[in-house]
């Protein structure tokens, strides 16, 4: 049954680009979908493990720098006279460059700040992104600084003789939905698991989940690395979607932005980053769509967030299952209240 | 006095700053008994729990289990050799369900690599079934198999303290320790919990204790060891604390001796 849903939503989903003939709200979409696989990432640090990474635009960033690198070929000087050069690559190996490097990072922040919990690791993260932002500003021989990297190609692969080429928006989306469809499998597999139940332990009580012979230090990591690899893979997809890329992808707004969508969907459930992805995602657009002044967009986006927060503190996906549950189990109260009445 | 030694604690000294917590203690707990800790409070029977399980780092001695030292290694790492402990507070994985908690609790037993649960093997899911399983069993061992579904923070607080005792458990450890277990339990569940600790004992369980509830201390134990002002005053069957004058001045109070005869 859940499997059914499950297909019937991700054929949904396939059947857009077949029937939406508008490409700039496809183009909404893909970005949206960009957006909800960073969220994904964030949810399983944030919602899991219980440790927020307010920092998170980095590895998304990272992946989007790394993929763009890769594909276009750079030379550096590392000293005057020492000339370190890359040739361009492949994208698809660029791509997955991407993800190799924000994964690299999340794991030297994991080992980084292996001791830190609650606030400091938010420092911690938030100070790597900063570094990272002014490393790509500054470094202008490799990153180009603020003139960005432009032409970045776009995504081609080459099967049986057949070129398939990600240039047209429908070719984007499916793309993006293949990585989040993934993602969230990943996801899903891992909090389902062992390694998730000790994350989830972190999360609710580290004391006790070392008494019972978790290596708390391990898992955290562990969901950092993939955490920062699922960002790093949105970051890539961004790069050779948008085909320009500065250093305004590491703004702290993209990292709020996230957090946002996490926070408001539900974190730590799997359905958390979708819902809030597609509404945080899509609300600017709609409220564009019926005419409304940006000002008033913007206040009626902040007006959203926050009743959600006061009425929904748990987020909308946790609210909509407790009243589904509660249904459940009024449905079977029920009967029993009509015996009570009739022998009454 | 027979029985291999399980766990030894050598001459072990904890100091928090100017403060000395507890001085020289050695004890040592054998194979298969159910050894009490009692005395009045800062005595440092609990920090005594946290010197051995790793919590906090002792200022000086040894404590080894079954030959291996325990000094310098962390909490999971003890938790691997076999040791195993509660928490004086009352300490869950509060936002889960009952058998997310024991679940939690078997993760020693589990051995899947990451690699292989986000690959999907099929072992993880042959794996997931057998331990779904063993924590049903584990709730029936405890008594709380109606409770399986239910969110631990709904738990009445007795439940509760059942399910800190089921989560340690399903460690499968082979030394337990549990601080003040029946703490704010009333007659009725401290009795079946005594009945517990027997059946924990039958596993081949060895069973560390610290508690204040006299009755349960006397009803369990097979040895006990009585601390004051950091120090080991009297070490014996629960008979002969009984009668240790030194025992009853600096804890047991002369009201008990007074009850007694």
């Amino acid at each position: 049954m859940k499997r059914l849903a499950t297909l019937a939503g991700l054929a949904a989903l396939a059947s857009v680009p077949l029937w939406l003939s508008n490409l700039y709200l496809l183009h909404v979409l893909i970005m949206t979908g960009i957006f909800i696989i960073a969220a994904m990432s964030l949810n399983l640090l944030l919602g899991y493990t219980g440790q927020l990474s307010l920092g998170h635009v980095a590895f998304f960033g990272i992946g989007a720098y790394t993929s763009s690198l890769m594909s276009l070929g750079f030379t550096v000087h590392l000293l005057p006279d020492w000339p370190v050069s890359l040739e361009p690559k492949p994208v698809w190996l660029s791509m997955l460059g991407g993800v190799g490097m924000a994964a690299l990072c999340g794991w030297v922040i994991g080992r980084v700040s292996f001791k830190v919990r609650g606030a400091y690791f938010v420092i911690v993260t938030v100070s790597f992104a900063e570094v990272v932002r002014l490393v790509a500003l500054n470094w202008v021989e490799l990153t180009q600084g603020p003139m960005a990297l432009n032409n970045i190609p776009v995504l081609r692969l080459g099967i049986a003789g057949y070129e398939l080429s990600f240039l047209r928006k429908p070719a984007n989306y499916y793309l993006v939905l293949v990585v989040a469809a993934l993602a969230y499998l990943l996801i899903r597999r891992l909090v389902n698991s062992r390694a998730g139940r000790a994350m989830i332990a972190l999360r609710e009580n580290e004391a006790l989940a070392a008494s019972v012979g978790i290596d708390v230090t391990r898992y955290l990591v562990l969901a950092a690395l993939l955490s920062a690899g699922i960002a790093g893979a949105a970051g890539a997809l961004y790069a050779h979607y948008v085909r320009i890329v500065d250093p305004e992808v590491f703004s702290f707004i993209y990292t709020v932005t996230m957090v946002i969508m996490v926070v408001t969907g539900g974190k730590g459930t799997l359905a958390g980053p979708l819902v809030g992805g597609l509404i945080f995602g899509l609300l600017p657009e709609g409220l564009r769509a019926l005419g409304i002044a940006p000002e008033i967009q913007w206040v009626s986006y902040g007006v959203l967030m926050i009743l959600i927060v006061n009425f929904l503190p748990a987020g909308i996906v946790p609210a909509v299952a407790g009243v589904w549950r509660g249904r459940a189990a009024a449905a079977v109260a029920e009967p029993l209240t009509a015996n009570e009445q009739a022998s009454a | 006095m027979t029985g291999t030694v399980e766990l030894s604690i050598d001459r072990l000294t904890i100091r928090f700053g100017g403060l000395t917590a507890v001085e020289g203690m050695s004890f040592a707990v054998r194979q298969g008994e159910i050894l009490s800790l009692i005395g009045p409070n800062g005595a440092g029977k609990t920090s005594a729990f946290n010197a051995i399980t790793g919590y906090i780092r002792p200022a000086a001695g040894s404590l080894s289990y079954r030959g291996t030292p325990l000094n310098g290694l962390k909490p999971h790492e003890i938790a691997a050799l076999g040791i195993v402990r509660t928490f004086q507070k009352t300490s869950v994985f509060a936002g889960l369900s009952v058998l997310d908690n024991v679940l939690i609790g078997m993760h020693l037993r589990s051995e899947q690599h990451p690699l292989a649960i986000l690959a999907g093997a099929r072992s993880v899911a042959r794996e997931e079934a057998a331990l779904v399983a063993d924590a049903h069993a584990t709730l029936r061992f405890i008594g709380l198999t109606t409770q399986a579904g239910r969110l631990a923070s709904a738990l009445p607080y007795g439940e509760l303290r059942l399910l800190e005792v089921a989560i340690a458990l399903a460690a499968k450890p082979r030394l337990l320790l549990l601080d003040e277990p029946v703490c704010g339990l009333n007659p009725t569940e401290t009795q079946s919990f005594m009945a517990l600790i027997g059946r924990i004992r039958a596993l081949g369980t060895t069973v560390l204790v610290v508690e204040h509830d006299m009755k349960m201390v006397m009803g369990v134990s097979d040895r006990i060891v009585c601390l004051n002002q950091g120090r080991i005053i009297a070490d014996g069957a629960p008979a002969e604390i009984r009668g240790n004058a030194e025992v009853v001045r600096a804890y047991l109070g002369t009201a008990w001796e007074a009850a007694r005869s």
